[in-house]
């Protein structure tokens, strides 16, 4: 595996997982579905990778499983947020915006800043 | 379709299985996955290739998943234990608190027993198992020579021979000595105010380098200062600054004034040095001085041999090395015929088992009566909660009914004994705190070390192990036994006749039968003690300490010559005698150097006249130098004539010796009037007295000579008076007294002879009482076993009694029914005591004195003791039970 990659990945699954159970508790692979179908189909991942990210995410508390059925009768794991995985979510959509925001920024500038401000 | 194995919910009540789970949730999830894809038209086959190719690694993710799953899975199960293990804390608070008599005499019970332990604990561990206070303690030895009857002047060496020994020697880094035959109060303070007796012990320069001990202040002496050193010096011993010097931080260069000579203190010792404690039990030291050892040469033997051997070499090697060495050694130099008198008598020993090795077995029987102690307490607790758990046989079956598995109800009662014995090993150690302040101070008890005794960190452990384990004893035969009772039966019927009831009666009479067992070998033992402790105050030491008391004498000895200082001495010493005998109260008073039970020395071997015996079949006397007087004084016995003031320098030389000496001299003739030959010299014996114990209250004795001390030179004087009065209300009088001859008499100790004697026998006594102690404490909680079986018989029995006594059965019958069942578990439990005290007894033998371990006596009173103490414990429930009311039981049934 890319681990690079991965090491990028991992900070932005972990918050999209947060993310998906807001509305309620899912299973693994209604997570995949509602990310995909959420970002029109931009974000593609490689679904393998969401269990890890689920089950650091279970151990660290941010999230409680449990197994019940799924749609089609099937025994699944549910996942859902713990109050403490909510915090989570706020604080890092907050980091997620000014970060967005700061890298908006420059991506947007049009003229390179004056010698005034650099100092 | 992956077919959803049902039995997985079953297996799951087994117990977790997180490589199960993450199989099923990826497994799901392809499921899922290919469902989609099947519905958006892909054949079956294509779609799992693809669900599996969107997937990733399986394999990966697979493993990643099950140790994760394992992770939590410990931690969670970890954390269960914890709630569980709080629930039952909080569970067994409440059950205390429910019945707070029950835990008020569980704890105290506990307190006893866990606090003896600690308190031994420290004694042991100070004195055994720590090393000494001294850096790489292990590589000092004690040299002396084999254990013989002849004491500390065989266990000394010449300066020659320690300075031969030292050069010719390979394994030592170094090796010191200090000079054996210091009295206490050998010196005083002048100069400041009325003279100060002091106690200075004279060593040799390196001494203190040797221990590896850092002066507080100053510095040590140096090897040169050995050989005289034209200005006096001195090292002062912390505690001695701390007091007479209140500590003066600028005490280093000063000079003070010992004997009228002025010397200059070049420091100060550490608080943490006790010589007293290593060297010279139950005696305190103030300060030190360099021995000269080219003053001392003539001397004989005066040094003992301490030396630090290399990094790595062994006793056994030190031996090799010492024996190499001793054939080369002189006594004295000047006298070749010397040489080689040492061989065999140089044998090193690791200085910590010359210090405790004596006392090793003493205490290990100590260890063993606290372990006793521990065990009847465990069995009394077991038998509390045997008890209670019987009573409590309905809340359990309830437990257990509503869910509450076997392994959790005996973690249950495991956890209320572990909440017990924890408190009372908290109270125990404050119990041990106690004992332990007061041992540390107990500066009369010829113990070593008793000073350093302290509850330390290992000390705490033990505490730990100690209440953990007691918790596992107790705690885990009910707890089995309740667990494997029936619980539906106990539910049913856990009334009086029940038959679970019976059958826990019947082992808690085997319980109490070896708890009262174990008190039997503690209270066998602890009478043997006891006794051999009364054999030794019997003994007849040859002279009679009560109502005698001595003095340190100060007195001036300066003369030109030896004649003219014997001449003096004489003078001086007749005046002091006179004198002090003119006070009102006064019987008799002599002077002697040295006093019995205190250090000793021998001079040379005297040969009876006219007689020839072969090399090393003389014995070398011990040697007291003393005026008329003295033995009426001290209370010996005389046959002949005492010596008389008119043995003067001019007259025939006189001597008495003991009846040990006249009957190797002259066996089966009367010594009185023969000749002792000492080289040219001959002493007429003129008097034989009785053999006076020199060194030891339970040693044997030796040869004993007494030379007058207006012909030889005594080396001090210690007045011993004898009164008709309590010796402390003279301290005054004599003191006056002898000021008025001597203005320079410091104020010394007024010590009743007793107080020596005491001393001597103070190790016996310390370790009696505690033995009889632990005994007493053994014989109680027995005594609570017996009680609480009984008293709980007589309740569970009530029913039972009522209908006898509605029957007819007199209070009387009833009485002597129950006190009979209490006679019988006692019988019983002190038939196997004596038994096992047979075995004990022979393993302690050692520590017996003039006491079979056999002894009749006391076999027959401890087990009367026993048997008393049983038939109290077991009277009050046989009161109680006649109390009964028939009508009332009737009436309840």
């Amino acid at each position: 595996m890319d681990t690079a990659k991965l090491e990028f990945f991992r900070g932005t699954l972990d918050v999209l997982i947060l993310k998906a159970l807001v509305w309620g508790p899912l299973h693994g692979y209604a997570i995949t579905s509602l990310i995909r179908r959420q970002s029109d189909q931009a974000l593609l991942l490689e679904e393998g990778t969401l269990y890890p990210a689920l089950w650091r995410l279970e151990n660290k508390g941010l999230l409680d499983a449990e197994w019940g059925l799924s749609e089609n009768n099937r025994k699944a794991k549910f996942y859902r947020l713990t109050p403490e995985g909510r915090r989570q979510l706020r604080h890092e959509v907050k980091t997620w915006e000014a970060y967005a925001a700061a890298v908006a920024k420059v991506l947007g500038a049009t003229q390179p800043p004056l010698p005034a401000e650099m100092a | 379709m992956t077919p959803n194995p049902l039995w997985r919910r079953y297996a799951r009540m087994l117990g977790p299985d997180p490589a199960a789970d993450v199989r099923d949730e990826l497994s799901f999830h392809l499921q899922a996955k290919i469902d989609d894809l099947v519905t958006q038209g892909w054949s079956p086959e294509a779609a799992r290739h693809e669900a599996e190719r969107q997937f990733g690694d399986f394999r990966a993710v697979q493993q990643i998943g099950v140790r994760i799953g394992e992770k939590m899975e410990r931690r969670e199960r970890l954390q269960n234990y914890w709630t569980d293990s709080l629930q039952d804390v909080r569970y067994t608070f409440r059950t205390l608190r429910r019945d707070p008599g029950f835990a008020a005499i569980s704890i105290l019970i506990l307190a006893l027993a866990i606090g003896a332990n600690i308190a031994v604990f420290s004694v042991v561990n100070t004195l055994l198992l720590r090393p000494l206070p001294f850096p790489d303690s292990r590589q000092l030895v004690w040299i002396a020579p084999p254990p013989t009857a002849c004491g500390l002047s065989c266990a000394t060496y010449s300066a020659d021979a320690y300075e031969e020994f030292r050069e010719q020697s390979r394994v030592y880094q170094d090796v010191t000595g200090y000079m054996a035959f210091t009295t206490p109060d050998n010196l005083r303070l002048t100069g400041r105010g009325e003279p100060e007796p002091a106690t200075g012990f004279e060593v040799i320069g390196n001494f203190f380098q040797v221990l590896g001990v850092q002066p507080a202040m100053g510095r040590l002496f140096t090897t040169d200062e050995s050989r005289g050193s034209p200005h006096p010096i001195a090292l002062l011993a912390n505690a001695y600054w701390r007091r007479q010097f209140a500590s003066d931080p600028a005490i280093v260069g000063k000079s003070i004034e010992l004997n009228g000579t002025p010397v200059t203190i070049v420091g100060v010792l550490p608080d943490s040095f006790d010589f007293g404690a290593v060297f010279s039990p139950g005696a305190k030291v103030d300060l030190f001085t360099p021995l000269d050892l080219n003053q001392e040469r003539d001397w004989g033997n005066i040094v003992t041999l301490l030396g630090r051997l290399k990094p790595g070499v062994t006793v056994a090697q030190a031996l090799d090395d010492a024996n190499r060495v001793a054939p080369s050694i002189y006594f004295n130099v000047k006298y070749p015929e010397t040489l080689g008198r040492y061989k065999g008598d140089l044998i090193p020993v690791p200085l910590k088992d010359y210090v405790t090795g004596k006392l090793r077995r003493s205490l290990i029987a100590l260890w063993c009566a606290v372990g006793a102690i521990l065990l009847i307490a465990g069995v009394n607790l077991s038998n509390l909660l045997l008890a209670r758990a019987v009573a409590r046989a309905k809340e359990f079956a309830v437990r257990g009914a509503l869910g509450a598995s076997r392994g959790r109800i005996v973690r249950q009662l495991l956890m209320e004994s572990l909440v017990l014995s924890s408190a009372g090993a908290a109270v125990g150690l404050g119990l041990a705190l106690m004992l332990i302040a007061w041992l540390a101070h107990q500066g009369s008890v010829a113990l070593p070390l008793l000073g350093s005794l302290r509850i330390d960190g290992q000390a705490l452990g033990w505490t730990v192990l100690v209440a953990v384990f007691t918790a596992m004893i107790f705690g885990l035969l009910p707890g089995l036994r309740i667990a494997s009772g029936n619980l539906q039966e106990m539910l049913k019927d856990s009334g009086p006749g029940a038959g679970l009831g019976r059958k826990h009666e019947r082992v808690r009479a085997a319980l109490v039968i070896f708890e009262v067992a174990l008190a039997c070998v503690l209270l066998v033992s602890a009478g043997l003690l006891l006794r051999s402790f009364v054999k030794v105050l019997d003994v007849d030491l040859g002279f009679q300490p009560d109502r005698a008391a001595s003095i340190k004498v100060d007195y001036d000895d300066s003369a030109p010559t030896e004649e003219a200082r014997q001449a003096k001495r004489g003078e001086i010493f007749q005046q002091i005698i006179d004198r002090v005998s003119a006070l009102p109260g006064v019987e008799a008073a002599g002077i002697s150097d040295y006093l019995p039970l205190g250090p000793n020395r021998e001079w040379d071997t005297p040969v009876p006249q006219g007689k020839i015996f072969s090399p090393g079949e003389l014995p070398d006397p011990l040697v007291y130098v003393i005026t008329p007087g003295f033995m009426r004084a001290l209370g010996i016995r005389l046959h002949g004539r005492d010596l008389t003031w008119a043995d003067g320098p001019h007259s025939e030389r006189v001597v008495l010796i003991n009846a040990s000496a006249a009957r190797v001299y002259w066996p089966g003739e009367d010594a009185v009037g023969k000749i002792l030959m000492r080289d040219k010299e001959e002493d007429r014996v003129v008097g034989v007295v009785d053999d006076v114990h020199e060194e030891t209250v339970e040693g044997g004795t030796g040869s004993q000579i007494y030379y007058p001390a207006m012909q030889q030179g005594p080396s001090g004087a210690q007045l011993v008076i004898r009164t008709s009065l309590p010796p402390a209300t003279l301290a005054a009088s004599v003191l006056r007294a002898l000021r008025e001859l001597n203005p320079k008499q410091p104020a010394a100790e007024f010590r009743p002879v007793q107080a020596i004697v005491d001393r001597a026998v103070s190790p016996r006594r310390f370790f009696m009482l505690l033995v009889a102690a632990f005994a007493g404490v053994g014989l109680l909680l027995a005594a609570l076993g017996i009680y609480g079986v009984i008293s709980y018989s007589v309740t569970q029995q009530a029913h039972a009694i009522g209908i006898r006594m509605a029957l007819g059965a007199s209070v009387g019958r009833v009485q002597r029914d129950v006190l009979s069942g209490t006679l019988r578990l006692a019988f019983a439990g002190m038939l196997l005591g004596i038994f096992l005290a047979l075995a004990v007894a022979k393993l302690i033998s050692s520590l017996l004195f003039a006491t079979s371990s056999w002894d009749l006596p006391t076999y027959l009173g401890m087990a009367l003791a026993l048997l008393l103490v049983a038939a109290v414990s077991g009277y009050i429930p046989a009161r109680r039970a006649s109390g009964v009311n028939p009508k009332e039981v009737l009436r309840s049934s």
